[in-house]
């Protein structure tokens, strides 16, 4: 019965405006708005033939690696900064400075430094992805309680079981809000670092389909994009809500004195 | 420096200093420590000078009025900040960070377990961080739950338990870890009076069973009368040491039966009055300096 009405919950929204939409469109002929029904013809007839092997997964791989690469090094990197004062000290102006510089202007440089190559795709994703992870772990650190910490210093809590026991789990609520902005980050600059210059991709062809007018196809990528940001973040909340249990008990516990 | 300690039963004839020991005996010695905390606004002298030993097996409170430098204290024992001045011996070696031999337990009880390990967890994480074998482990975890009277929530996380519940925790934890000094913080200071006298009969149970030395801060002169075997009185800041006495109970305690001795209230009346002295600023003459 809970399930149920979880489900009815999820699918609700988006069943009224599938409905609203398919009513707005009905019996007009609007050139840049499909109906439903066109959408979803053209949506199988676009995506599930030669397109999945070479544009959406390829896509969809590259934003995996991206991402997964930008968590590692962000939690490892803030993890270290965030621990050594002086690497604080001297690593802040420098991450504020690379910090504002938006990523997609550093597609055309990649581009000149890399070729365009699955890699530069790759480290375009990094290069904006990483930094939300990197900045809310060192938060996260930084502000691990100081008595939590003397208590695990007392009884010889130090090193790697300190790192493990203590810095992580604490720092767990501000890596994993980090982690929800980087994953966001990531999609867009999937799209965008195949619009440069690329040849295939999931980005490329969305731009490609967009310039050539064929616009229902057009509106099914941009469908598929929306489904893979649902995808990642389904699997973030249940990744969170795991990780994270402890957190969400003991705020519960807070916000009810 | 004076070292010797007044007559026993004598009251009234106050030692200016902290009572020390023959070499061999001490367990944790404290040797004219001194700790100046250097802040934005200037040094600040939080202990000027404290000299006292503990022997093995011996149950010591630390009295003094708030910002005393108790806590400093502590800190400065449990090797978690180094004195400015002075030092810390444990069993004869000095120490210079958290002894293995030693375990604390904060005021804080609500900041001092990992919100994020279950009760049997937190106490067991720091006997697995040591590599004792897991049948063990498991023993010294159940034996110190049980002490505690907590062996039913042992799959509760902190934050479920009450505050009084918490410190028990956090003194199973201490106790499993089998150390031979065990400090406390005024650990008794949040939580309510009922828990409190329990949470004292505790101590006092698990420091007969367990033959460990413990230093036991409060601010409370009832409780380090009724818990000590000896009560260490500390000045107001910059802190030296007041008076150590000698508390004279009998050895079996209870609530009702010891606080209502003539001897109890005799002590605690001398307590009061070191500690309003104390706080009106007034000084051991040794110390007078
Ligand atoms: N980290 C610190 N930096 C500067 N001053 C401190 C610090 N900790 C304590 N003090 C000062 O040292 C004095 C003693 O503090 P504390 O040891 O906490 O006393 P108590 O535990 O007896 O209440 C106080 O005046 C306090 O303001
Ligand atoms: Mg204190």
């Amino acid at each position: 019965m809970k399930i149920l009405k979880g489900i009815g919950y999820a699918v609700g929204l988006p069943t009224i405006l599938v409905l609203f939409w398919a009513v707005a469109t009905a019996g007009e002929a609007n050139f840049f708005v499909p109906t439903p029904a066109t959408l979803l013809a053209t949506f199988a007839e676009t995506w599930f033939g030669d397109r999945i092997l070479s544009d959406v997964l390829p896509s969809i791989g590259r934003l995996i690696v991206g991402v997964t690469a930008a968590i590692i090094i962000g939690i490892v990197a803030g993890l270290l900064i965030g621990s050594v004062k002086w690497l604080r000290d001297l690593t802040e102006p420098v991450l504020e400075f690379f910090r504002a510089i938006p990523p997609p202007v550093l597609v055309p440089v990649l581009m000149l430094l890399m070729g365009i190559t699955d890699s530069m795709k790759v480290v375009v994703i990094i290069s904006g992805c990483i930094w939300p992870v990197l900045l809310n772990t060192i938060e996260g650190v930084r502000a691990i309680d100081g008595v939590l910490s003397d208590s695990a210093h007392t009884y010889g809590i130090t090193g790697r079981a300190r790192i493990r026991h203590l810095v992580l789990p604490s720092a767990g609520p501000q890596i994993m809000a980090g982690v929800r902005q980087c994953l966001s980050i990531g999609l867009i600059l999937m799209v965008i670092s195949e619009m440069f210059a690329s040849s295939s991709g999931l980005g490329f062809t969305i731009v490609q389909f967009q310039r050539s007018f064929a616009i229902p196809e057009m509106w099914s990528g941009i469908v598929i994009l929306g489904l893979i940001g649902v995808a990642m973040s389904f699997i973030f909340q249940f990744t969170e809500r795991r990780i994270l249990r402890w957190y969400h008990g003991l705020r519960e516990v807070e916000n009810a004195v | 420096m004076p070292s010797e300690t007044t007559d026993k039963n004598n009251v009234t004839k106050p030692a200016p200093a902290g009572r020390t020991l023959q070499n061999n005996d001490a367990m944790l010695s404290v040797r004219g420590l001194k700790k100046v905390y250097q802040t934005d606004g200037g040094p600040i002298e939080a202990v000027r000078n404290l000299t006292f030993d503990l022997r093995a097996g011996e149950l010591a409170c630390l009295v003094g009025p708030s910002g005393s430098g108790k806590t400093t204290l502590l800190k400065c024992i449990s090797g978690l900040m180094a004195p400015t001045e002075g030092q810390v011996l444990l069993d004869g070696v000095q120490v210079s960070g958290p002894p293995k031999k030693m375990a604390v337990v904060f005021q804080e009880y609500g900041r001092s377990l990992f919100p994020w390990m279950r009760v049997r967890e937190n106490v067991e994480l720091p006997l697995k961080n040591q590599r004792i074998p897991k049948a063990e482990r498991d023993r010294l975890v159940d034996e110190a739950l049980e002490a505690v009277g907590l062996s039913h929530v042992p799959m509760s996380y902190p934050w479920q338990l009450s505050g009084g519940m918490q410190q028990r925790v956090a003194i199973a934890r201490a106790v499993a870890y089998q150390p031979e000094v065990l400090l406390m913080d005024e650990p008794f200071a949040a939580v309510d009076a009922q828990t409190r006298a329990d949470l004292e009969d505790l101590i006092r149970t698990v420091w007969k069973k367990l033959g460990v030395t413990i230093l036991f801060v409060t601010h409370d002169i009832d409780e380090s009368v009724y818990l000590g075997e000896r009560v260490i009185i500390l000045s107001s800041s910059p802190t030296v040491i007041q008076e150590d006495l000698v508390i004279d109970l009998p050895a079996e305690r209870d609530q009702l039966n010891t606080r209502s001795l003539p001897r109890f209230t005799e002590l605690r009346h001398h307590v009061y009055e070191q500690i309003q002295l104390a706080k009106a600023g007034h000084r051991p003459a040794a110390a007078a300096r």
